[in-house]
């Protein structure tokens, strides 16, 4: 991707060094996944004993078992639901408002910017609270559920990646030469026609790296999941917490179920990482 | 940037002339509308996000400040309207650093000092490093990278429980590599209750964060001109002093908003606690979003809970203020 830094070789002292420091921190990051697949794949007294590197025998029980000891299907069902709509919502809002802030000049842009990134500084826990009490009036006024709903969790979550969302837009906007979407308007496009067939497709990679983030925070968040779900709406953030009992914890299922709801993430992540690297380069870190 | 500052001053300039020629012409009402629909239209387009935030984030948190005044017990909680003022009594007893729940909440306020500034230092640390050393290419870079991104791409739950095993005292990794295999200790140690929970906290906090300074350092070397690293190897400049004169200075400006947003996110961070320990967190590792929310779900007390998110929201506030008085003193005198 990138050419030789220098027309020389670099030294051995730094190739060493590299070598090294490159070979400690794969086997820091490593392990913990090494343990949650190894152990996914254990007959559960391997993992209430000492530990060991290797199983005994090899398994895919945990994997059959995690379905039936809790209902795992359904806080999958709901986690994919509420991370899915509030990742659509939270981009749609976020192209919008970058495209303001990007293309237009108005009163308050600056209050606007300030205040939406400044969200990203409360505590979550001071929130909260008074969080619940609005859902819980909106829900006795007007009859629409939010609390313990899912739609209450997709407007929240959406909240938590929209600030970082704009941001990062706005840069991204920004890099997209001014001319394109001025013909487009000479042409006859409205702004809404410019921003979506001018300014949206030359800022692809910026949004699917938005579009990532959203739901990453969606899918991996446990302070509102677990107050504001109930029952049926229990995301699996809060679900995988009941794979321990009173009396054992089932390790190698709960590595298994891990295992199973991280892989829907990390390989989206994996796959569009680069749009997320091109976009922070031409956005936020710019 | 200057091109916005040119547009906001040109465009009071141009309203004024739009507004005094309307009047009188035969077409001024449909001017009038085309001008409205223009200068409405951003804010119509900022309308979904504004009512969001407010919905969500500025009017909870104008209720939470109300809140820290009032005695807000579980006795009205149903409606909390109707609980009586307290005045500062919830802030008094949240710094009366000699009671038991000021000392508490100082102390948890401390660790969380200690814990942020360590973390955000190590995770920057790696991440510059691990960075720096990917800068050129080499055989196996994009899946090193790849595969650096996984603790980052992890739900943090799933991350959180998998070292929460790790760390268990008889059927644990750490235990069985330091003890069994390695006869560092001289019995198993508890890593999830006493003294070395906070290790365990920093370790993981580290793991899962490390990542996002790599990402974002990365994004930030690969604008940095390849022929400034020529012109200095011509010119007979070593690794390290490439380094010192040309990737660190370039770096600065991401590295000032890295650092403030780790920071931040670090001082806040309520999951990792929350999975790794579970509702109550270890003295030494008790950090302050752990505490607030046991102070307020555990013992009932809204109040002194929402007065301790309120001192907590200032001391983030004015951190942030400093830091960005400092860095943008620094940017102008660098011009």
């Amino acid at each position: 991707m990138s050419t030789p830094r220098s027309p020389m070789a670099p030294p051995h002292t730094f190739l060493w060094s590299r070598r090294i420091f490159l070979t400690l921190l794969t086997g820091f990051v490593l392990i913990p996944v090494y343990v949650m697949l190894s152990s996914s794949l254990k007959p559960l007294a391997d993992v209430t004993g000492a530990f060991r590197w290797l199983p005994t025998e090899l398994t895919i029980r945990p994997y059959i078992d995690i379905w039936s000891t809790v209902p795992l299907g359904r806080y999958f069902v709901n986690s994919l639901i509420v991370a899915g709509a509030a990742t659509v919502c939270s981009v749609v809002i976020a192209v919008f408002s970058a495209y303001a802030v990007s293309r237009y000049s108005f009163r308050g842009k600056r209050v606007f910017t300030v205040t939406v990134l400044s969200t990203q500084m409360f505590p979550g826990i001071l929130f909260l609270l008074p969080l619940f009490l609005i859902y819980v009036n909106i829900g006795n006024a007007t009859g629409i559920a939010l609390f313990g709903s899912r739609g209450g969790l997709i407007l929240t979550y959406l909240t938590f990646s929209l600030p970082f969302s704009i941001w990062m837009l706005i840069g991204y906007f920004d890099s997209v030469p001014r001319d394109l979407d001025e013909a487009a308007l000479v042409d006859g496009c409205g702004p809404l026609g410019a921003l979506f067939r001018v300014v949206v497709p030359a800022a692809v990679p910026g949004i699917v790296a938005v579009a990532v983030y959203a739901f990453m925070t969606a899918w991996g968040e446990v302070l509102f999941a677990s107050v504001m779900t109930n029952d049926t709406t229990r995301t699996l953030a809060v679900g995988l917490q009941g794979y321990s009992t009173l009396n054992d914890v089932y390790w190698n299922q709960i590595m298994a179920a891990s295992l199973v709801v991280s892989v829907p993430v990390v390989a989206g992540f994996l796959l569009l990482q680069r749009y997320l690297v091109a976009g922070l380069t031409a956005g936020a870190v710019k | 940037m200057s091109p916005h500052t040119a547009m906001t001053a040109t465009a009071p300039a141009a309203e004024a002339t739009v507004r005094k020629s309307s009047p009188g012409t035969a077409r001024g009402p449909r001017r009038r509308t085309g001008r409205l629909r223009r200068v409405g239209l951003p804010y119509l387009l900022l309308l979904p996000a504004l009512l969001l935030e407010l919905l969500v984030h500025l009017v909870p948190m104008v209720i939470g400040i109300a809140m820290s005044f009032k005695e807000l017990t579980q006795f009205y909680i149903r409606d909390w309207s109707t609980a009586p003022w307290a005045g500062l009594d919830n802030y008094s007893v949240s710094v009366d650093f000699d009671a038991p729940v000021g000392k508490a909440l100082l102390h948890s306020f401390l660790v969380t000092v200690a814990f942020t500034v360590l973390s955000v230092g190590l995770c920057w640390l790696i991440g510059t490093a691990a960075a720096v050393f990917m800068q050129d290419t080499f055989r196996g870079r994009g899946l090193l990278r790849a595969l650096f991104l996984v603790p980052y791409a992890l739900p943090v739950y799933a991350a959180v429980i998998t070292w929460v095993f790790m760390f268990q005292h008889d059927n644990g990794l750490v235990n069985h590599v330091l003890h069994d295999q390695l006869g560092l200790t001289d019995k198993p140690s508890f890593w999830l209750i006493g003294d070395n929970s906070f290790v365990a906290l920093l370790t993981v906090s580290v793991w899962k964060g490390w990542p996002f300074a790599f990402l974002i350092v990365m994004a930030g070397l690969q604008n940095i001109p390849r022929e400034l690293y020529e012109a200095a190897a011509l010119d007979g400049a070593g690794m390290v002093q490439q380094l010192r004169r040309i990737t660190l200075p370039s770096l600065r400006p991401v590295n000032q908003v890295l650092v403030l947003v780790l920071f931040l996110w670090t001082f806040n961070d309520f999951n990792t606690p929350y999975v790794l320990f579970g509702k109550s967190a270890p003295e030494a590792a008790d950090l302050i979003s752990v505490h607030i929310y046991q102070a307020s779900f555990v013992t009932w007390n809204f109040g002194t809970g929402s007065a301790m998110s309120v001192l907590l929201l200032l001391f983030l506030l004015v951190v942030t203020g400093v830091h960005l008085a400092l860095t943008s003193r620094g940017r102008r005198t660098a011009q």
